[in-house]
């Protein structure tokens, strides 16, 4: 009876806080039909949102992925002074809300910010442009990729990486062949989720892109967007590829992460 | 390649591992690092083979000057107590893992990978992951795959720490055997004196990082260097300020007056030997060893009082 009732409770919280909204979301948009879901995602600004998105998630993902094998790499591994604010300030993203992000890029890249001066002397758009809007990415999806290698490194030990550098590897060649590998479902695991918090960035992005239509408007700004102009339509759709976007990045991850204990 | 350690000296954070050490190893040799846990044993073998930097002192490799040189380019071969098997490589790829990384022809490197496997006693397990063997099979794995570069030195940190007694005793043989046929620098890590006396030619006898002696087992066991050595390396029995062999004490069924009394606690019998347990009345213990021609002419039982003559006695100065 015990094991039923905390089925119930772990299922009812899950089907009304998760299924229930994403339900109501799929049945709003094929209300009308298929037809015209699909008309308010073809047109140009929606797919230039789309668009932006993927070019932001596909810069920011890469770096934080290197950023983050090397952050953990450094925690794990190597002993230096400032080790322990480098591994409280990585998780500082997580607990810092992304309008507070986005304002303090304002603040720094502005036209009377520190690094400000310097960029529009050099004609350089930061802000209400792509780099700023890649730069807030980076900042909020920093921690996944540094967070699931860590725990799996200490786990490995450094006794094969020893037993590489006294067969000859060079630092690099132990990294390839012995580190990456030991650790690979990990940094994969962490680029999944890192891609799911790139695609769903909105404060700090909100903040610093000035949403421009066409020009500096990613997906989930889109469907604010299209929600406030009273186009309820165009702001499901939109949401239901976002939606559709996250269930296949979860489904990947479940397909992907090995059975438990095979490694 | 002989290897000679010079007053190296190695301390991390309070703890002074090793103290002024210096060893020297003949080349071709097989030596024991002997010691009880702490004794320095195992930062001494890492030094030598480059993974850790001594504070003080140099290593000296076939003539050259190696503490500066880093551990990929010193041509040591390290055998870990835990294997460190290349877990998601197979037993042939962790084999060929020190030549690939050299960038060995690929014919040669299934040649050489073929003759160790051969040589190990692996040729039926090359294609198998090291998760699928046993504990014994790893360590041979873990040993050809150090042997594979044709390393100057063979280093090997409590190579049978983690096996049950049996697989230990057979791999025992097979490494002195291995020695024998390879003839590379060998020196091994142990706590066990037994391993280390029925290995090596030359053990070197390690406490709270120094050496304590140096010698071949005979000498360690007949004329130790100090009180520490009489205890760790073989069995010994006090007596007073006085140190003796359990072999080198003979008993007497009638004690003269005035000689050494002690009362027979225990007997064992070992094939060609007996041992004899007993308590003095003072409540210390002694440990004979008689052979067992001449316990059944002194017809010992248990909880007899005998009388305890030293054959052969030693003292060493207090330090």
């Amino acid at each position: 009876m015990r094991r039923y009732a905390l089925r119930f409770v772990a299922l009812g919280y899950l089907a009304a806080i998760l299924i229930a909204p994403l339900g109501v979301v799929f049945y709003r948009t094929f209300q009308d039909g298929f037809a015209s879901a699909w008309e308010a995602l073809s047109t140009t600004e929606t797919i230039h949102a789309f668009k932006l998105t993927l070019i932001i998630t596909a810069i920011a993902v890469p770096l934080n992925t290197v950023f983050g094998i090397i952050c953990a790499i450094a925690i794990v591994r190597r002993r230096f002074p400032g080790k322990g604010l480098l591994n409280a300030f990585i998780d500082l993203p997580l607990a810092l809300s992304p309008v507070v992000v986005g304002l303090s890029l304002f603040l720094l890249y502005g036209r009377t910010g520190w690094f400000g001066g310097f960029f529009e002397r050099h004609d350089i758009q930061v802000l209400f442009a792509l780099p700023a809007m890649v730069i807030a990415t980076i900042f909020v999806s920093l921690p996944f990729v540094a967070r699931e290698v860590v725990p799996t490194l200490r786990e490995v030990g450094d006794e094969q990486e020893q037993a590489a550098r006294t067969l000859g590897a060079s630092g690099w060649q132990t990294f390839r062949r012995i580190t990456l590998p030991s650790i690979r479902w990990a940094v994969i695991y962490g680029v999944i989720l890192t891609t799911a918090r790139c695609l769903g960035e909105y404060g700090a992005v909100a903040v610093i892109s000035g949403r421009i239509q066409g020009q500096t408007e990613t997906a989930t700004l889109r469907v604010e967007e299209r929600y406030d102009s009273f186009d309820l339509a165009g702001a499901y759709a939109i949401a239901i590829v976002l939606a559709l976007i996250a269930i296949a990045v979860l489904l990947l991850m479940t397909l992907v992460k090995p059975r438990e204990g095979t490694t | 390649m002989s290897i000679h350690v010079r007053n190296v000296s190695k301390s991390f954070g309070d703890f002074s591992a090793l103290e002024g050490v210096s060893v020297d190893v003949a080349g071709g040799s097989l030596t024991a690092l002997l010691g009880p846990s702490g004794s320095g044993k195992s930062t001494l073998l890492r030094i030598i083979a480059g993974l850790e930097t001594p504070d003080l002192g140099e290593i000296i490799i076939a003539g050259e000057d190696a503490t500066g040189v880093r551990v990929q380019d010193r041509n040591v071969g390290f055998v870990f107590q835990h294997y460190a098997a290349f877990k998601h490589m197979t037993v042939r790829d962790n084999i060929a893992f020190g030549l690939k990384v050299r960038k060995r022809p690929k014919a040669e490197i299934r040649e050489k990978v073929d003759e160790l496997l051969k040589l190990v006693q692996l040729e039926a397990f090359g294609h198998r992951y090291p998760a699928q063997l046993s504990g014994g099979q790893r360590q041979r794995m873990a040993l050809a795959r150090a042997l594979a570069p044709n390393p100057e030195v063979l280093l090997l940190d409590e190579p049978f720490g983690a096996l049950d007694a049996r697989v230990r005793a057979e791999l025992r043989d097979w490494l002195r055997r291995l020695h024998e046929e390879v003839h590379v620098t060998t020196i091994f890590v142990t706590h066990d004196q037994a391993e280390a006396m029925d290995v090596a030619s030359q053990i070197v006898v390690m406490n709270h990082g120094r050496v304590e002696q140096i010698g071949d087992p005979t000498q360690l066991y007949d004329e130790p260097a100090s009180e520490f050595v009489m205890q760790f390396v073989g069995e010994a029995n006090r007596l007073g300020d006085r140190w003796v062999r359990p072999h080198e004490l003979d008993l007497s069924p009638d004690p003269a007056p005035g000689a050494l009394e002690a009362q027979i606690e225990r007997v064992t019998r070992y094939g060609f030997d007996a041992r004899i347990e007993l308590v003095t009345a003072d409540g210390s213990e002694l440990l004979v060893q008689v052979t067992r021609d001449r316990l059944e002419e002194l017809e010992l039982v248990a909880g007899q009082i005998v009388g305890v003559v030293a054959l052969n006695e030693r003292t060493f100065a207090g330090r």
